[in-house]
């Protein structure tokens, strides 16, 4: 099952090479990974999206926990939580086709935030799925780049991942 | 008044204040400013290995002696590198170690220096946690920092890269009493739910078991264990880690278990109801098939780093938390419970198990014409009381010691056990000796795995370590030429050794006393003239039979029911 985990970590160099070093040498799966610091400088947060079973998952986070740079973790998908990821996507723009990737922007609710004479580049927030459907709803030939940020995730409600 | 001192003088001054009495270590371009502020103190003392991987294994053998962490201080780049294998060794064991590897000067990080290796990467996935030091503010909280991982939680090394130019920096000096670090916190006391659940699983049990490891030793539970142990009536197995932490001789001692345990260890293990792990790790060479593991069994694992509970076998109570901590909780609810073993389930369990023992498993041919291995242990064992330290290096002769010295105490049997390092013996024994300078010290050994660590002789000399060398030479890689004798049809592929050196006249041309071995009636005068050499490093070369295997045996990937027996036994 795929599953968000949530981890803070120690801003220090090389803890982000210490995660991705834990799952190659342990086999595990990365499907995603997103990393930055937090309002506090000193933590950095990162949401990983992997799957596996439950025993494979339970070990990842016993081992996550066990690096001596986490400060704590929470998966995600244990509870109500909110996923989203921003893609920028760079497209032909001519002729009729300009119009209508327009409305289909519109539609996706994607903002284009460069337009040149033969192309846009349209910022879509939302889950991976929004984002697969607006890549379908595309014309193929039409999409010159791809770029994904990978899930940033955050619990529902009140409760919070902090120090 | 402010203490003023450079990086090197605050490294050598924060190890002093650390109480670290030996450092273990090999010189080289990055560690000189280290290597002139030990120079100019005599509070640490220095041991010159003869190459790195020695510095480490002797400082992992220092420290599973003593408890104390070991220290050890390299040069950047192949100083790095060849203190790898040590590292990891201790990594695989949770042994509390602090290597000092010393880097080049900040500005030439990343240009591909000469003997420029990035230790922090490479040692990453075989460290409980490690530090590149950037500035020479950091230095003394990082070491301060370092000994507190290494040493607490579940214990193992803690590599501090130390570029050369903050060895040269000058700044206040002041050792931290104490670090705390907001994203280390180990657990140490355990769940009191989890433990009453356990303690009523016990008491309601019919064919208890006990199997315990080397987190005993680490947590220095061994007498809290053996109390709880005589409190519960019921059997006791060790791991190959765990050893010395039940006394051997005592009669709920069942030996050994897993691929080469004995058969009512492992027999037990397979037909018990409860099974109570103590700090042990459920390893792939005690399990064997995890679906033909101990099938009929409830499993309550006791252990301080939850990471190891549930990975491989599937438990019914974990209790995360010090195995001292949680059986001592253990023993006052049994205690006070109102329920006690049941004794006559347990003497039945008992009958069964004297059963099995009476297979005698460990038997071998007394009378053969060529020296047996097993002998000289049984012998080593007899003449020395059981109170020898005992270093080992991988391979048959490492399990034969395993089985037949039996350890009263913990801290006496030392081998690497999770890695398997070859080499290991020799300079693990040197930390042993230095640690406990009249205490008898035996490497127990074989030709092939001496030979990976062979250059120590030489620090031998210059520190004047009488280590007594038990070589079982077999002129094979013994437990290789098994394995290729049991599945690969006696096609003996490489594991001979051929071209082997004369081991006396090496042993004497480092310094030492050789000795040669060749025929059983000799091996008792040998080794008890061996022993009286009390200044000297005594090398015996046993020339023992070389087709002697190790059993029992199970093979990998088969369950504990499913042993190989001795071929006498098993036509017995």
């Amino acid at each position: 099952m795929r599953h968000i985990i949530s981890i803070l970590m120690e801003n220090e160099s090389g803890a982000l090479s210490r995660v991705a070093g834990l799952f190659s040498a342990r086999g595990y799966n990365i499907e995603s990974l997103t990393v930055a610091p937090t309002d506090d400088p000193s933590l950095s947060r990162m949401t990983l999206v992997t799957s596996g079973t439950d025993n494979i998952i339970e070990q990842i986070t016993k081992q996550l926990n066990k690096l001596v740079d986490v400060v704590k973790l929470l998966d995600l998908t244990e509870g109500p939580h909110i996923e989203r990821e921003m893609m920028l996507i760079k497209v032909k723009a001519t002729g009729v086709a300009r119009e209508e990737i327009k409305r289909l922007a519109d539609i996706f609710r994607g903002h284009i935030i460069d337009v040149t004479d033969s192309s846009y580049v349209i910022e879509l927030t939302g889950t991976g799925e929004k984002l697969d459907g607006f890549i379908q709803a595309l014309d193929g030939k039409a999409i010159l780049e791809v770029v994904r940020s990978g899930v940033s995730g955050i619990a529902r409600g009140a409760k919070s991942l902090k120090v | 008044m402010v203490l003023e001192l450079t990086g090197a003088e605050i490294l050598v001054r924060a190890l002093k204040d650390e109480g670290v009495e030996y450092v273990f270590g090999y010189p080289g371009g990055a560690v000189l400013h280290i290597y002139d502020a030990l120079y100019r103190q005599e509070d640490v003392k220095h041991i010159l290995v003869r190459h790195e991987q020695g510095a480490t294994h002797a400082a992992d053998g220092y420290a599973r002696s003593t408890g104390r962490p070991g220290v050890v201080l390299v040069t950047s780049g192949p100083g790095a590198t060849n203190a790898v294998t040590g590292i990891a060794t201790a990594y695989m064991d949770s042994i509390p170690l602090v290597i000092i590897t010393g880097q080049v000067h900040t500005w030439a990080i990343g240009s591909d220096a000469f003997q420029e290796v990035d230790a922090v990467g490479i040692t990453r996935p075989c460290v409980k946690h490690n530090f590149l030091v950037k500035d020479v503010k950091d230095l003394a909280t990082t070491i301060k920092k370092a000994f507190y991982i290494a040493t607490t939680g579940r214990p193992g090394p803690v590599v501090v890269d130390v570029p050369k130019d903050v060895t040269a920096q000058v700044t206040e000096y002041a050792y931290p009493k104490k670090v705390t670090l907001r994203s280390y916190k180990p657990v140490v006391e355990g769940h009191p739910g989890q433990i009453k659940k356990a303690v009523e699983l016990i008491l309601s049990a019919k064919r208890p078991m006990i199997y315990s490891g080397g987190g005993v030793i680490l947590g220095e539970a061994s007498r809290t264990l053996t109390e709880f142990t005589r409190l519960l009536g019921c059997p006791i197995t060790n791991t190959l880690m765990g050893l010395g932490s039940y006394p051997a001789t005592d009669k709920q001692f069942v030996g050994m278990l897993g691929m080469h345990g004995t058969y009512e260890a492992n027999m037990a293990m397979h037909e018990c109801d409860v099974l109570l792990a103590i700090g042990a790790r459920f390893d792939d060479r005690v399990v064997g098939k995890v679906e033909l593991f101990s099938p009929g069994s409830k499993k309550i694992h006791i252990d301080i780093d939850p990471s190891s509970i549930s990975k491989s076998v599937r438990v019914d109570v974990p209790i995360v938390g010090s195995v001292g901590n949680v059986l001592e909780e253990m023993i006052k609810l049994i205690k006070a419970a109102k329920k006690q073993p049941d004794k006559a389930a347990l003497a039945a369990w008992w009958k069964q198990i004297n059963q099995w023992r009476a297979k005698d498993c460990l038997r071998y041919d007394h009378k053969s014409k060529l020296i047996k291995p097993q002998a000289v242990l049984e012998k080593l064992y007899q003449l020395t009381k059981g109170d020898a330290f005992v270093t080992s290096d991988v391979g048959q002769h490492q399990m034969w010691a395993a089985q037949f010295y039996k350890f009263d105490k913990p801290r006496r049997w030392i081998n690497s056990g999770g890695l398997g390092t070859m080499g290991f013996g020799l300079p693990a024994a040197m930390g042993v000796q230095l640690a406990h300078p009249k205490a008898t010290v035996a490497c127990v050994t074989g030709e092939a795995s001496i030979m990976m660590c062979i250059q120590e002789l030489s620090t031998c000399k210059q520190y004047g370590l009488p280590l007594k060398i038990i070589n079982l030479n077999n002129r094979y890689m013994g437990m290789v030429r098994q394995w290729q004798e049991f599945f690969y049809k006696g096609r003996y592929s490489h594991s001979y050794m051929d071209a082997l050196p004369d081991f006396v006249q090496l042993a004497e041309s480092f310094g030492h006393v050789g000795m040669k071995i060749e025929k059983p009636g000799d091996v008792e005068p040998a080794l008890k003239e061996a022993l009286k050499l009390k200044d000297r490093l005594v090398f015996m070369d046993f020339i023992t039979d070389q087709t002697e295997n190790v059993y029992p045996m199970i093979e990998a990937g088969k369950g504990h029911h499913e042993m190989h027996l001795s071929p006498e036994r098993e036509l017995a």
